[in-house]
């Protein structure tokens, strides 16, 4: 028999506090409240004082209503009636299906042991060039996609969704635009992807809370399938919207606000989830790819310059397009290696060239006369943006990294190319 | 007495307790919760309440639950076993810890650091009736690749009497090797093993020495332009994806040193498995055997809870000062102290400090030169030297070197190895940045030589900007030549591939003869008649070098690509700058 106490103390924002014994830190409570129940979780014990956050927010909330004290942390439904469902940030259905109530499971558990980990190996092949040739999408790892407001950030993410070679997609939307929610739908449901999928969607209109445990649940069920054998890949948009909805809350609570107002455990919420991309040996894995918006295209912007710290590379899309700068997969060297002899140099030369090109642009731009040498950089440049660059080319390694050894022989001679004289014996295409 | 307590506040991995009894500052309590002891620190004492940070996450922590202080500091263990061993920020040995709770670090989970039943072979070195003193040896056993001697615990604050010690022979951690005998006739029983808290430097030597002599990396530009010296400090600041971790790596192996450790306060565990998972597998190449058994890896990746994180850069010094009382010479690879400092804000925040720039703690300076100040060439009470070098790598917040971490570590090290956005941008690897970086030690090339190759670049580098303004047109023959030698010097010899077997590490033998090499083309004057001529020649020539880079030393290939270069070189040569000449006949 739980205790249900009828005074709360305190109501700020979407915090409240209520006199109280034996609640345990992280523990969630049930509110009963004119406009219908809500789930709160502990976030701070001081004396009999417990502040709990409620998912529903503190609108409408009654100094007179019930707390009830669950006596056990947030947790989620795990079965494989999960597939082709979506649900809101706190596991309720979002769609018209049946609430899930089995087989529950917490969520935010402990992080994976590191020496259990194997080192990620398999490249997760998505037909674009400026992802499988020069920045390698690798299993286990956690990318985030950095981009200003108003790049097709959601339509790259869907994209990758539905080219990438994995078992499963588990989406977690966070202060979605209803349209983008729609639209993620729609796609997927498309491109035949849907049954294959489970969403958790916070949209902008929803309760700042559920925000929060977005993440958290879609991790906990990824990780479930993945100890099943699965590979799976976790799609989070947008974490940037997730770290403000915790400076909301921290700002609400008066905490001592660390840079820019953000929390200043920022790094560590963040590390937290995206940490759990993990290739477990013997089993499956988890892929994680986030969009981090970063606020007037300021990659130092502490949610974005956090992240960097935190994930294995990025992508970072401007113009619509993936940049060579910016953009990085810190785990391509495990599997570039692998994939063929010319990979790894192609991949340096042809940015190291590209680098050139921009240089010459500037000085195009100010009116300089071009030399020979400019002249091959712009004709190469202007290919490579075409050939390489372009979102919508969709064509196998192999074929983009032989079109690529095709831009460089109709631009440059070989030797201009900075190509180790072996790789340029066997791959440089024969004059016809 | 050990004290006890009960929880009255949580708030994030930070409770509040009150206490019966006596406690200290920085005292190690464990919060007894749902069955487990979680570990925790006391961070800070007011009246009868303390509040600790907790080294677990602290979720399910209710009012009232127990906590049993220990009265002692944290603290490390130290003894033969700990190379070649994998541990967490307080040295929980993780694949052990994997071995009995599986695949997640489920909290409360606390394993031996060292194996109490391990059998070494102990050869004494005192006798009855010697007279010994904290840090002395008494006695050795063999540890892989080196001879792990047995010390008197660096607490014992008086000389003693060995009354007993025991005779060759094989025996574990929780025997007694000796017994010592106190100026006060208390007879103390040692083990093979002690304690020491990790926030307490070990000084237990006759004096500190200026470092001299340089710590090979095998990486060009460090060893001859921006040198590390055995016993020094030195700190690799970048920005995100600029290559800390690979120069970072590619250091841990080739470094000349005795032994590594690796401090993940914070890092990528996608990054650190590579090391756990690589390192048992590839073979030191001084010793032929593998580099783990001269490794120690303290990994706490950013997932783990901020306390151990903050806790694991002292865990690892602490170890790395009991290797150097041996006399070894120990480097202590820290990345990234930004993770550790930032810990160390998320902290200061949680306890309410009034905060400092950017948020950090005000002590944040102060808590960087204590760490970097554990650094250093001594030369111990037998006469015999160590040293332990800390190379720290930092992660600037926007990658602007401005920021309160980069600038408090600056004004500590003795090498700044910066590293450029606009280098990796260019896939220029290491990114170092040639110009903003400094070095205030010797390395393993005549300072006026290397002076000379800079001046090069410098003069290159102004050449670029010159050109930027005013066009190839409109710059000199003679200035773009220069400007190609700068090139040259850059992509042939700052840069090098660490992903290619033979360049990623360059001897000092091999690196002080492709450094006379670049003497000669830098102090040429050459016979090019256009700018596009000399483009091709300096294009023609890099591929040679390159080439020339990634064959074996002094293997046939090398000694005709050497000739081809030589004689490529001459083609053009008109004469040799006098000052140059004059430098390269001094050595």
């Amino acid at each position: 028999m739980r205790k249900v106490y009828s005074k709360i103390d305190s109501i700020v924002g979407n915090v409240i506090t209520v006199k109280a014994d034996g609640a345990k830190y992280g523990d969630l409570a049930e509110i009963s409240t004119t406009y219908g129940d809500s789930l709160a979780e502990v976030i701070k014990l001081a004396d009999d004082d417990v502040s709990l956050q409620v998912f529903a927010g503190g609108r409408g909330i009654s100094t007179g209503d019930e707390v009830r004290f669950l006596g056990h942390p947030m947790m989620v439904s795990f079965t494989d009636n999960l597939m082709g469902r979506i649900f809101n940030g706190s596991g309720e259905p979002r769609d018209n299906g049946p609430t899930l109530n089995e087989n529950l499971i917490t969520i935010g558990g402990p992080s994976f042991n590191p020496a259990n980990r194997v080192i990620p190996r398999n490249m997760i092949r998505t037909g674009i060039p400026m992802i499988d040739l020069f920045n390698t999408l690798v299993e286990s790892q956690k990318l985030p996609i950095f981009s200003a407001s108003g790049e097709p950030y959601n339509e790259l993410l869907a994209r990758i969704a539905m080219q990438a070679e994995v078992d499963m997609i588990i989406l977690g939307g966070m202060g979605l635009k209803y349209d983008d929610y729609l639209f993620f739908r729609d796609t997927l449901e498309e491109g035949g992807a849907l049954s294959r999928t489970i969403m958790f969607i916070h949209t902008a209109s929803d309760p700042v809370v559920e925000c929060l445990m977005v993440p958290d649940i879609s991790l906990a069920v990824a990780e479930k399938f993945a100890l099943q054998g699965k590979k799976v890949l976790v799609l989070l948009t947008d974490m940037t919207n997730f770290a403000d909805s915790m400076k909301e809350i921290a700002i609400t609570q008066e905490q001592v606000p660390s840079n820019r107002g953000y929390p200043g455990d920022l790094y560590s919420q963040l590390a937290s989830r995206y940490e759990k991309a993990v290739d477990i040996a013997g089993s499956g894995s988890i892929t994680i790819l986030g969009v981090t918006t970063m606020p007037g295209d300021d990659v130092t912007h502490p949610v974005p310059d956090n992240t960097g710290y935190i994930t294995e590379g990025q992508y970072y899309l401007k113009n619509g397009r993936i940049e060579p700068f910016g953009s990085l997969s810190r785990l391509k060297q495990q599997v570039n290696d692998k994939t063929r002899d010319d990979h790894r140099a192609l991949m340096d030369g042809m940015i190291k060239l590209y680098a050139a090109y921009k240089e010459s642009v500037e000085k195009q731009s100010m009116g300089f006369n071009m030399s020979e040498w400019d002249n091959k950089l712009l004709k190469y440049g202007a290919r490579f943006e075409a050939e390489m660059m372009d979102l919508s080319v969709n064509t196998p390694l192999e074929k983009a990294l032989d079109n690529g050894w095709l831009i460089l022989a109709e631009c440059f001679s070989s030797e201009e190319t900075g190509l180790k004289s072996s790789l340029i014996d066997q791959f440089w295409p024969v004059e016809r | 007495m050990k004290s006890s307590g009960k929880v009255v506040g949580v708030n994030g991995n930070m409770v509040t307790v009150e206490v019966s009894g006596a406690v200290q500052m920085n005292e190690v309590g464990y919060v007894v919760t749902c069955g487990t002891k979680l570990k925790s620190e006391i961070i800070r004492v007011n009246g009868d309440r303390v509040q600790m940070q907790v080294f677990e996450i602290t979720k399910g922590i209710g009012i009232g639950d127990p906590v049993e202080f220990s009265s002692e500091l944290l603290a490390v263990e130290l003894g033969p076993g700990l190379l070649g061993q994998v541990y967490d920020g307080l040295q929980n040995p993780l694949p052990e810890l994997a071995k009995a709770a599986g695949y997640f670090l489920e909290r409360g989970y606390y394993l031996d650091p060292l194996s109490k039943e391990k059998l070494w072979d102990f050869t004494p070195t005192v006798n009855p009736g010697d007279t010994v003193a904290k840090a002395d040896v008494i006695g050795s056993v063999p540890e892989g690749p080196f001879t792990h001697q047995i010390l008197v615990p660096f607490s014992r604050l008086d000389t003693y009497k060995v009354k007993s010690i025991q005779p060759k022979g094989s025996y574990m951690l929780k025997d007694t090797i000796a017994e010592i005998e106190d100026s006060k006739g208390n007879i103390i029983p040692l083990s093979m093993s002690f304690h020491w808290p990790v926030k307490k430097a070990v000084t237990c030597y006759a004096e500190r020495l200026r470092p001299v002599e340089p710590m090979v990396t095998q990486i060009r530009q460090i060893d001859t332009f921006l040198p590390v010296a055995k016993g020094g400090t030195y700190c690799i600041p970048g920005p995100i994806g600029a290559g800390k971790t690979v120069l970072q790596q590619i250091t841990s192996r080739f470094a000349d040193v005795d032994i590594v450790i690796i401090a993940a306060c914070g890092e990528r565990a996608g990054e650190v498995v590579e090391t756990l998972k690589e390192f048992p597998e590839l073979l030191d190449p001084k010793t032929g055997r593998s580099l783990m058994e001269r490794t120690i890896i303290i990994c706490n990746t950013s997932s783990m809870p901020v306390a151990s994180r903050e806790a694991s850069v002292y865990t690892a010094v602490t170890l790395a000062e009991y290797y150097r009382q041996m006399g070894l010479d120990v480097l202590l690879l820290a990345d990234s102290t930004s993770r550790w400092a930032q810990a160390m804000r998320e902290m200061s925040g949680r306890l309410e400090e009034i905060p400092g720039e950017e948020a950090f703690p005000a002590y944040l300076e102060s808590t960087i030169a204590g760490f970097y100040e554990r650094a250093g060439l001594v030369r111990l009470n037998d006469g015999r030297k160590g040293s332990v070098t800390i190379g720290g790598t930092v992660s600037p917040a926007g990658g602007n070197f401005e920021e309160p971490v980069t600038q408090a570590t600056l004004k500590v090290v003795g090498a700044f190895h910066g590293l450029s956005r606009e280098r990796s941008d260019a896939r220029k690897y290491p990114a170092i940045h040639p110009i903003d970086s400094w070095s205030k030690y010797n390395g393993i090339i005549d300072p006026k030589q290397t002076e000379y190759a800079y001046n090069t670049l410098f003069r290159a580098n102004e050449i670029e900007s010159m050109m930027k303004v005013v066009g190839e047109e409109g710059t000199s023959l003679q200035d773009f030549i220069v400007y190609q030698k700068g090139e040259l010097l850059d992509s042939a010899y700052f840069q090098q591939n660490s992903f290619d077997a033979v360049d990623a590490a360059v001897s000092p033998e091999r690196q002080k003869h492709v450094f006379n090499l670049m003497m000669e083309i830098l102090s040429a004057e050459l016979n090019l008649s256009s700018k596009d001529e000399a483009r091709s020649w300096f294009n023609q020539l890099r591929q040679l070098i390159l080439d020339y880079n990634g064959s074996e030393w002094q293997c046939d290939g090398f000694k005709k690509l050497e000739g081809e270069i030589k004689s490529f070189i001459s083609d053009k040569k008109i004469r040799v700058d006098e000052k140059a000449a004059a430098l390269m006949a001094r050595s």
